[in-house]
């Protein structure tokens, strides 16, 4: 079995590393592997898209670069920080401070304004928002007049920008995106991955995103690719079209083998 | 239908426990407390049946009877020329007198056996054969001579006592030296069930307790072949005249029997009405529950109606299901109400009270009973939820599965509400109003008053809790901003959950602020209008003293002033009054009696004091005359020589020199003896008091701080079986605040998730949790701490004109120690759910939509 190695071979400094990653669940017969000595790295301020068709192991695989969940074997690094050695406790605190997420299903709390869930992350750690940097979030994805709102009166769109603000907001060293796009319409889709591929451009953000839609994955600077729980390619500078034709290789590949 | 209401109740097997412990409580309370009475009532009368044995008939005395004028006419009891004729009779084998009355057995440190309870003595009785049927000695024989007794086992043994020592007995005149005869056992139900007895001389007994050669009853038995019908018409006019009752014994075991069904029927009524009201506060839990059931199955009822089964079905299924949780519920509370009955039989053993052994009845009743509250309340509380369901519309089944409630059924309630408060208080203010006869009136407008605020809950819950939040988010950071607004986002579930809190806190804080505000004036009584020392009375406050005490106490050296209590009556223009027998000159120094006009001097003139009331009510002042007709019927004319200020509890409304009173009395009832010393009360001085009563062991000698003490705590001792009868309603509303929680979390699966995700750890999650159940909790403790107060300022004041220097008592202390615990009962009841919120998979909890 041949293992390819996706860390790309530029001298760029590295947000995220995965060396070696694997999980398994279950035992014996009924053991499943999600991921397979997974050796990934995601560049500072680059805009990283994973792909691969259901149950390939992408959700997984940024579950457990991103602290969510634990890994049987390998390492991931945030940073420095080594997340295998890390404790609960830790993690938690190194998502607060270091990851921003953003999810499919928005999760907003109801219960709160739109301003007050933007600026929630920062409220958990204690910490003054930079008034100046959060205009200029807010600016970017045009919530400016919404603040007030609960999330139950904004639309899909805007409770998704919203989760892109709050994100942002925290300035943290890597963004998760877990299919961000996956409950809009493909305006408000449009809009959202624009705002992603925005705050990579202009302010140097760094951002994973997991998606299985080619369209999406175009607005990325790279498009990895999973298969079965190992990386199979990669693709810089995607288009929607290269990636749907990359996509319908492994398809095809995937029936006649 | 029934079939998915089944598969429903298992599937939510664990968001029914809350409400199938709810109710399984509730009915085990019902059915602990009918097992338990029926039990007790099925032994009692058993043995009060069989104390009856062998009696065909039995005649009682009423004691001295009086003619029209009031005079006493007859003698005092049955006397032995009766007795004798009655024995004369044909069919009567056996005739046998008692009389009765108190005894106490001293110990060797000279204290009281069996204090408190039971202590009395009695005469043996001989018949033919020379033995009394009623006692079978284990040791030694019945009483042959006046310097002997015999003592009931029990006693002999607690006193280490043996036959041929000596004994002190005391009766309520000085202490006397026995020397034991024999120890016995009894059928007597006191005797049984702790008490003391002591078998005396029958001549001993009848000086002591009655008149020589008189007795109280008889009992008769029967030759073989005459029946007690027979008897009893035999019998009948030879005791007639003598101001007594003749039955037969299967009557009297009747009768008796109809007693103890009565006395016990008022306990069994009081610790029902508490299991009332654990159900009723249970029945908010069952709501809660089951609204979050049909809330959460909304798309799958929506598709049952969509595939066409109608509103009646859905309907029916959801009330199917609360018939499943009813019977389960209620089939395990039975069987645990069972088991609470063995227990509460076991705890009152060891608490002394000895009770007669017996199996345990479980009457059909009981279970019918058990069973239908526990059905009945589940399906009651759940047919609002269901009448919802009912308008579930089938689209609903495509849509979105959590419809918002619509504002308007909240304003229409929050106008219902008001309504409700306001007619509530309003009814409590006319109850204050109108004074004494209030009480029914204020007791209905609390029902209202409650239901009302219940209704406006909702209303209330928010600004109460968002005026709390700056405080929480400053104290507590995120969790408690979260846990503020968190605990209003179901403004009717946190409502519910409240309102079953601030029940039972309502009642607790009515009883306790009324409770204390008693304690104190009767505290205050004592203390402000109290100059004596020392009162004498008997032991367990029943019984009268002897007349020879007083005397006795005035001849010691060492004690200054000295006056009895005489509970006389006068009969004044043809109606009964109650008059206190007093030394005229010491009881100015023993009582703080304000005198209004007049002099307290007159007294020894043999001119009358009346309390001011009284002679407001009667138009007297000093210097009106007084006719009165003393208890042996003789009429007098008195003069009013002086009018004071009402000492209820301690002076009669007339006070009179005790030798008016005795002059026309064989046997002066002194219910206490009020005692200065010189020098003030000192332990040397209490013993000279003590020791001048012959340290009898029947007497108790108080200092004012006994006094205070004992009905402090006679009124701790009710407030605390109150808060033990009502921490059942209080154990249920918990279990309400752990079901509430638990639902909040199982619904804020996803927004927990995401906060863990972004950063928040799990202690924090799990204050967020707790916070939320502390300001659910508290916000239904101040409800209810508020309406108590409100209450039992309500009751106060109807109460208020019967006790001196009436002033209502607010107990911050126990209100603070209230709040603390709601805030514990809080944290307490989320545990559970806050440990699951902590525990939750992020991952898949994220996922879920």
């Amino acid at each position: 079995m041949t293992t390819m190695n996706y860390a790309p071979h530029t001298t760029q400094a590295v947000a995220a590393r995965a060396t070696g990653l694997s999980k398994v669940y279950g035992q014996g017969e009924t053991q499943v592997v999600a991921l397979n000595d997974v050796t990934v790295n995601f560049n500072q301020g680059e805009f990283t898209a994973i792909m691969g068709p259901s149950g390939s192991g992408k959700s997984t695989l940024m579950h457990c670069v991103a602290g969510l969940d634990t890994f049987s074997s390998g390492s991931v690094r945030i940073g420095d920080t080594e997340l295998g050695s890390l404790k609960d406790k830790q993690l938690t605190q190194l998502r607060r401070d270091k990851i921003g997420f953003i999810f499919q299903a928005f999760n907003l709390l109801p219960t709160l304004t739109a301003l007050e869930n933007i600026t929630l992350p920062m409220d958990i750690a204690g910490r003054k928002p930079d008034k100046q940097w959060l205009d200029t979030v807010i600016a970017m994805v045009g919530l400016s007049d919404r603040l007030g709102h609960r999330p139950t009166q904004l639309s899909g769109g805007q409770q998704q920008r919203v989760a892109v603000a709050r994100a942002l907001a925290s300035r943290p060293e890597i963004i998760f995106g877990d299919e961000p796009t996956g409950n809009l319409d493909s305006r408000s889709g449009a809009e959202v991955l624009g705002f992603l591929r925005n705050s990579v451009r202009e302010l140097g953000q760094t951002v994973v995103m997991v998606t299985h839609d080619p369209v999406a994955a175009a607005y990325a600077d790279r498009v990895v690719f999973l298969a079965d729980g190992s990386i199979v390619d990669q693709m810089t500078a995607p288009t929607a079209d290269g990636v749907l034709d990359r996509m319908k290789a492994f398809d095809a590949k995937g029936r006649t083998s | 239908m029934f079939r998915t209401a089944l598969r429903n109740v298992l599937a939510h097997k664990a968001r029914l426990l809350m409400t199938v412990l709810a109710v399984t409580l509730g009915v085990a309370f019902v059915s602990g407390t009918l097992v338990f009475t029926d039990t007790l009532k099925k032994s009692l009368s058993g043995q009060s049946a069989k104390s009856y044995d062998g009696i065909a008939v039995s005649v009682t005395s009423y004691g001295q009877g009086r003619d029209e004028e009031g005079r006493p006419e007859g003698e005092p009891g049955i006397s032995q020329q009766t007795l004798d004729k009655v024995r004369g009779l044909g069919g009567v084998d056996t005739v046998s007198g008692r009389v009765q009355g108190f005894a106490g057995v001293g110990d060797e440190g000279g204290k009281l056996i069996g204090s408190g309870w039971s202590n009395k003595g009695s005469n043996y009785a001989p018949v033919k054969d020379g033995k009394d049927p009623r006692y079978a000695f284990t040791t030694g024989a019945g009483p042959a001579k006046g310097d002997e007794i015999a003592l009931d086992k029990a006693t002999a043994d607690a006193g280490g006592y043996a036959v041929g020592d000596k004994v002190r007995v005391a009766t309520n005149g000085p202490v006397k030296e026995y020397s034991l005869a024999g120890v016995f056992t009894t059928e007597d139900g006191a005797v049984q069930a702790g008490g003391s007895l002591v078998l005396f001389d029958t001549k001993v007994a009848q000086e002591l307790y009655l008149k020589p050669g008189f007795f109280q009853e008889l009992s008769v038995s029967a030759k073989a072949g005459t029946s007690a019908d027979r008897l009893l018409t035999e019998i009948k006019p030879l005791v007639d005249g003598e101001h007594t009752k003749a039955q037969t014994g299967a009557e009297l075991a009747r009768e008796q029997a109809k007693d103890i069904e009565r006395e016990l029927g008022g306990m069994s009524t009081m610790l029902l009405a508490f299991a009332g009201i654990a159900l009723f506060v249970g029945v908010f839990l069952i709501y809660n529950t089951f609204t979050m059931l049909v809330t959460q199955r909304t798309k799958e009822l929506a598709l049952l109606r969509a595939v066409g089964a109608n509103r009646g079905q859905v309907m029916r299924s959801v009330l199917a299901e609360a018939l499943v949780v009813g019977v389960v519920s209620a089939v395990i509370g039975l069987v645990s109400g069972i088991g609470l009955a063995v227990g509460m039989r076991s705890l009152m053993g060891s608490f002394g009270a000895k009770l007669p052994a017996g199996d345990l009845v479980i009457a059909p009743g009981t279970i019918v009973a058990a069973l239908v509250i526990g059905v009945l309340v589940t399906t009651l509380a759940a047919v609002l939820p269901a009448w919802r369901t009912g308008r579930i519309a089938p689209v609903a089944a495509m849509g979105s599965a959590h419809l918002p409630a619509s504002a308007k059924s909240l304003v229409l309630r929050n106008i219902l509400g008001s309504v409700i408060s306001v007619l509530g208080i309003g009814v409590v203010l006319l109850g204050v109003s109108m004074g004494g006869d209030g009480r029914m009136v204020i007791g209905a407008g609390a029902f209202f008053m409650l239901i009302g605020m219940i209704v406006l809950l909702p209303l209330l819950s928010k600004p109460v809790i968002a005026s709390v939040r700056p405080l929480l988010q400053k104290l507590f950071g995120v969790p408690g901003k979260l846990a503020a607004q968190n605990a209003v986002r179901n403004p009717r579930r946190t409502a519910v959950t409240a309102a079953s809190l601030a029940i039972g806190l309502t009642l607790v804080t009515t009883l306790s602020v009324l409770g204390i505000t008693m304690g104190k004036a009767v505290d205050r009584m004592s203390t402000d209008k109290l100059k004596a020392d020392y009162k004498v009375s008997m032991s367990g406050g029943s019984g009268y003293l002897d007349k020879s005490v007083p005397e006795t106490l005035a001849k010691t050296p060492g004690i200054k002033a000295v006056s009895p209590q005489i509970a006389g009556a006068l009969r004044i223009g043809g109606e009964f009054a109650s008059a206190s027998g007093v030394t005229p000159g010491a009881i100015g120094q023993l009582l703080n009696i304000e005198v209004l006009s007049g002099s307290l001097d007159s007294l020894g003139k043999g001119e009358v004091a009346v309390a001011e009331k009284t002679a407001t009510a009667q138009k007297l002042a000093v210097g009106s005359p007084l006719q009165v007709q003393y208890e042996d019927g003789e009429k007098g004319s008195l003069k009013v020589g002086a009018v004071y200020k009402d000492l209820e509890g301690l002076l009669s409304p007339y006070v009179i020199d005790e030798k008016v009173l005795n002059a026309h009395s064989d046997e002066p009832f002194i219910s206490e003896v009020y005692v200065n010393v010189d020098g003030g009360s000192s332990k040397a001085a209490q013993q000279t008091v003590v020791d001048a009563l012959g340290k009898n062991p029947a007497m108790t000698v108080a200092t004012r701080q006994d006094m205070r003490d004992e009905m402090g705590g006679m009124i701790n001792l009710a407030l605390n079986i109150m808060y033990g009868l009502l921490g059942m309603a209080l154990i249920i509303s918990v279990l309400g605040v752990v079901n509430t929680l638990a639902m909040s979390v199982f619904e804020r699966t996803q927004e927990i998730g995401m906060l863990r995700a972004i950063g928040l750890d799990r202690s924090r999650v799990k204050n967020m949790i707790r916070l939320e159940a502390v300001v659910i909790s508290l916000f239904g403790a101040v409800l209810g701490i508020v309406i108590g107060v409100f209450l039992a300022w309500a009751v106060g004041t109807t109460v208020s004109k019967t006790i001196p220097d009436y002033a209502l008592v607010v107990p911050f202390d126990r209100i603070g120690i209230f709040l603390l615990l709601a805030g514990v009962v809080g944290v307490l009841a989320a545990m559970w759910p806050a440990r699951s919120a902590a525990r939750l998979n992020m991952l898949t909890a994220i996922k879920t939509e």
